[in-house]
């Protein structure tokens, strides 16, 4: 298992070089750079090029790559173009933002989701596999960011029973005054995980229910509770790996969500950064977010192989 | 002979009316009489304006995170709102040109002035800071603030001090208009920058000399300002207690802020909210302020049919400016010229834009276009931007007004950079993108800016003369104006420049902004300067 895990992390090594070298080369394909957002639209050509120069754009992108590569191999993602700030501390703040929703999203939408697909599974033709598949289905199409708008005109601006916008007071999230702020952001994001693993849930469960063995359980006594926790554990290890991408797009942050709830997460510093052409926050958060992917389908990897012992052959 | 004994009524009725007179004697003494409070403001900026003295994201970064806390040697005079805004003394208390060398400037500082580290505000911090500009070499060089300052002021040559308390700049021509640039150039504090070496440092705990400081700076969150009880000049001491600003660049967002009591005011309501704003008791401030929105024609191109100036007279009088301001629910003015109608320097031009088919068809046909032979344009629009307003909307506006007229448009949609990227460039470089005009909001507050978008030298790279439009009239009133030193005559000669701009229009003249806000009735005091800075020393929350 040790061998098998540690095998998975040297894969990730090329695969964040890859993800960088890609990014580096996609941002370099639009037009102008850090200097030309920076600088006023009335700045003349010159001065755009002594800023330029000045902020080492001016060199071949290689070479901008190879010297952001070193820097990054001894742990330093530098400062942004834009704000002169610590990449590494604009990045850790956005990260532990997202985290504070992603986390929650995350628990709301799988433990939904789970229990919507199943139920939904087990219920099958009845009316209550038409409502919870329904849910489900809702939860994909409806545009997230068109709930979050929704939701925060309903429940901020005409009861104004939660803030409508921003983090609230700083720190771990402990208090009554945080966790308001955090409850629609959550609930916006929870809508996509729950309504795709409850569908893969309903899937998986009504497959495995289809199974010559379960009637065997069924036969030999065991009770419904029973024969769920043994359908589940089947089920579990691609239910597994769907959650594992879930919750990366979730680290990924929601631009769409952070916009609406003002929240300042890894999503709106990538779209940020992307605006303003601002490559070391852009390559040192893409960097970040990789490596999240990379560590977390690891993750999911070793728990399916601890769940399911087939795997592991 | 009796003693004299005052009654117990009398004693009561003597003791009353001292009291009241020192009271009244007392509240003259204490201080100024404040209602205070903290005022919570939603910006459009998606980020927290750098906070280093020269602060990004145009110029709400400057009008929220500049002017409050860091001044300049000259500042803008926003006590009227009837006019367009001045300058007054700032940091200096005066400055001359030099009638025998008009390229030298000196500048008398004021004395007693302290930044909110109470380190003393003299030449050496005014060179300190050019230096932090305009020499690369200097330790203290802000390479982001640098882009910023020296795009505003591209004729600064040299600068040296003369004394504690007089500095002396040098342009690289004379420029009459040059304490219209010096404006943007602030101050920070020196000692801030010693004692941590670095700028990233610095944004954390900066100090200026303005009416506010900076107490609070959470990234990409919020900023809080606090009132500066110090502040030099006495009779502009903030009555608010706080400002907290927070970038919201979403405006939905910025709308439930508001409507849900999380903020006082927003910068840019959605033109679509303006009637339930006012239906729910808020208020929608706009005026007139310095920004115009248009096409920029690009007539470099030898085939371009803006080359004609028929066309481009056509074209303005095809635009239904009345009609675009009902679609943003009145938060734009219609523009007919560089500056609005009502500033002083509009002058008399021959030409009276107004939504005129007739006309237009008339010119058009001169020029030799018809209905079964448009002119065909290509526009260059960007999906947002500073300023842009709603450009989709609003282009789509003028495309289907203008099409009875004879003009066919379509558009080239690209972001913001690629715009700004594109302006810098000629317009017959690929980055233009074959475009024919290019929809990107200027700022129109003074002759500083014309000589930059208009002159025939400041064709790019130069300047950002994009659109290549050269007229003798204007360049020779424009010599004048750089070269005089008479008021009167730099005032006529600006209203022959601009006249000139509307009868030989470079640009279409669409809209202005309306530099449109959103607050609650809470918020008192508020003078809206024509400017795109406003005084924050005036309002407070009653």
């Amino acid at each position: 298992m040790w061998a098998y895990t540690l095998r998975r992390l040297l894969y990730g090594v090329p695969i964040l070089l890859g993800v960088s070298i890609i990014v580096f080369a996609l941002v370099q394909m639009a037009p102008g750079d850090a200097a030309s957002l920076l600088i006023p639209p009335e700045a003349s050509k010159e001065v755009a090029d002594q800023i330029r120069a000045k902020l080492g754009l001016d060199k071949p992108v290689y070479v901008q790559y190879v010297l952001w590569l070193g820097r990054l191999v001894r742990g330093d993602l530098g400062a942004s173009t834009v704000t002169n700030m610590p990449v590494a501390g604009e990045l850790f703040n956005a990260l532990g933002n997202t985290l504070m929703l992603a986390i929650p999203a995350a628990i709301v939408g799988f433990t939904l989701g789970v229990c919507l697909g199943a139920l939904a599974a087990f219920n099958r033709g009845r009316i209550l596999d038409r409502v919870f598949s329904a849910t489900a289905i809702t939860g994909v199409s409806l545009p997230h960011y068109w709930v979050g708008i929704v939701l925060v005109v309903v429940f901020a601006v005409v009861l104004n029973a939660v803030p409508a916008q921003g983090m609230g007071p700083a720190g771990f999230p402990h208090t009554w005054a945080q966790f308001r702020h955090m409850i629609l952001p959550v609930i916006t994001l929870s809508l996509i995980p729950m309504g795709v693993v409850s569908r893969l849930v309903r899937a998986n469960v009504l497959e495995i229910l289809s199974q010559e063995f379960v009637g065997s359980l069924r036969a030999k006594g065991l009770l419904k509770q029973q024969v769920l926790r043994h359908v589940l554990k089947n089920a579990a290890p691609s239910v597994l790996a769907l959650m594992g991408l879930q919750f990366g797009y979730l680290l990924g942050g929601s631009i769409l969500v952070e916009t609406v709830f003002n929240w300042p997460g890894s999503g709106g510093l990538l779209n940020l950064a992307i605006f303003r052409r601002d490559i070391p926050v852009l390559s040192g958060t893409i960097v970040a977010i990789a490596t999240i992917f990379v560590l977390i389908n690891i993750a999911v990897d070793v728990l399916q192989a601890l769940i399911d012992p087939r795997i592991r052959r | 002979m009796r003693p004299f004994r005052i009654s117990v009524k009398c004693r009561r009725s003597v003791l009353l009316s001292a009291s009241l007179i020192a009271s009244v004697f007392l509240a003259c003494e204490a201080s100024p009489a404040r209602a205070g409070g903290t005022l919570r403001i939603a910006m459009t900026a998606a980020d927290v304006p750098t906070t280093t003295g020269m602060p990004n994201n145009g110029f709400e970064g400057m009008r929220f995170l500049g002017y409050p806390i860091f001044e300049g040697l000259i500042l803008w005079d926003l006590t009227r709102s009837d006019v367009p805004a001045g300058l007054r003394p700032g940091l200096a208390e005066k400055w001359v040109q030099d009638k025998a060398d008009p390229t030298r400037w000196t500048f008398t500082l004021r004395r007693g002035v302290k930044f909110h580290d109470g380190s003393d505000f003299n030449a050496d911090a005014v060179v300190w800071n050019l230096e932090r500009f305009f020499n690369p070499q200097a330790k203290q060089f802000e390479t982001q603030g640098a882009g910023i300052s020296r795009a505003r002021n591209p004729w600064l040559k040299a600068w040296r001090k003369i004394d504690d308390f007089t500095v002396e700049m040098s342009t690289n021509r004379p420029v009459s208009y040059f304490p219209y640039v010096v404006v943007y150039l602030l101050i920070a504090s020196p000692a801030q920058f010693d004692k941590t070496g670095s700028w990233a440092e610095v944004a954390k705990a900066p100090a200026g000399t303005g009416p506010f400081k900076i107490t609070e700076v959470k990234p990409r969150v919020s900023v809080e300002l606090s009132r500066n009880a110090a502040y030099w000049d006495r009779t502009k001491i903030a009555k608010l207690d706080k400002i907290v600003l927070f970038p919201m660049p979403e405006s939905t967002t910025r709308l439930a802020a508001l409507r849900s009591g999380q903020v006082d005011w927003i910068e840019v309501p959605p033109p679509d909210a303006v009637p339930s704003l006012k239906q729910a008791g808020f208020e929608i401030v706009t005026g007139v302020y310095p920004h115009v929105w248009p096409w920029v024609f690009n007539m470099a191109r030898p085939d371009s049919p803006w080359r004609d100036v028929k066309v481009r007279q056509a074209a303005n009088y095809c635009v239904d400016r009345d009609g675009l301001v009902k679609l943003l629910n009145g938060l734009a003015y219609p523009s007919v010229g560089f500056f609005p109608k009502t500033n002083p320097a509009f002058g008399k031009p021959k030409n009276v834009y107004a939504f005129d088919p007739a006309k237009a068809r008339a010119l058009l046909k001169e020029a030799g276009f018809h209905p079964d032979r448009p002119v065909k344009a290509k526009i260059m629009i960007s999906t947002s931007g500073s300023g842009q307003m709603l450009p989709l909307p609003m282009n789509e506006f003028l495309q289907q007004s203008m099409r009875p007229c004879g003009f066919d448009i379509t558009f080239e949609v690209v972001e913001w950079g690629a715009m700004l990227v594109a302006l810098r460039n000629p317009p017959t470089a690929q980055q233009s993108l074959n475009s024919d005009a290019m929809n990107i909001s200027l700022v129109s507050s003074d002759a500083s800016r014309m000589a930059g978008l208009f002159l025939g030298s400041s064709l790019p790279p130069n300047g950002t003369n994009w659109g290549n439009w050269k007229n003798e009239t204007f360049d020779g009133a424009f010599a004048r104006i750089e070269r005089s030193s008479d008021p009167r005559e730099i005032d006529e000669q600006l209203r022959r420049a601009h006249e000139q701009l509307v009868d030989d229009p470079p640009w279409l003249w669409i809209v202005h902004d309306g530099n449109p806000r959103a607050m609650t009735k809470h918020v008192k005091g508020f003078a809206n300067a024509q400017s795109w800075f406003q005084d924050l020393t005036l309002i407070d929350m009653n």
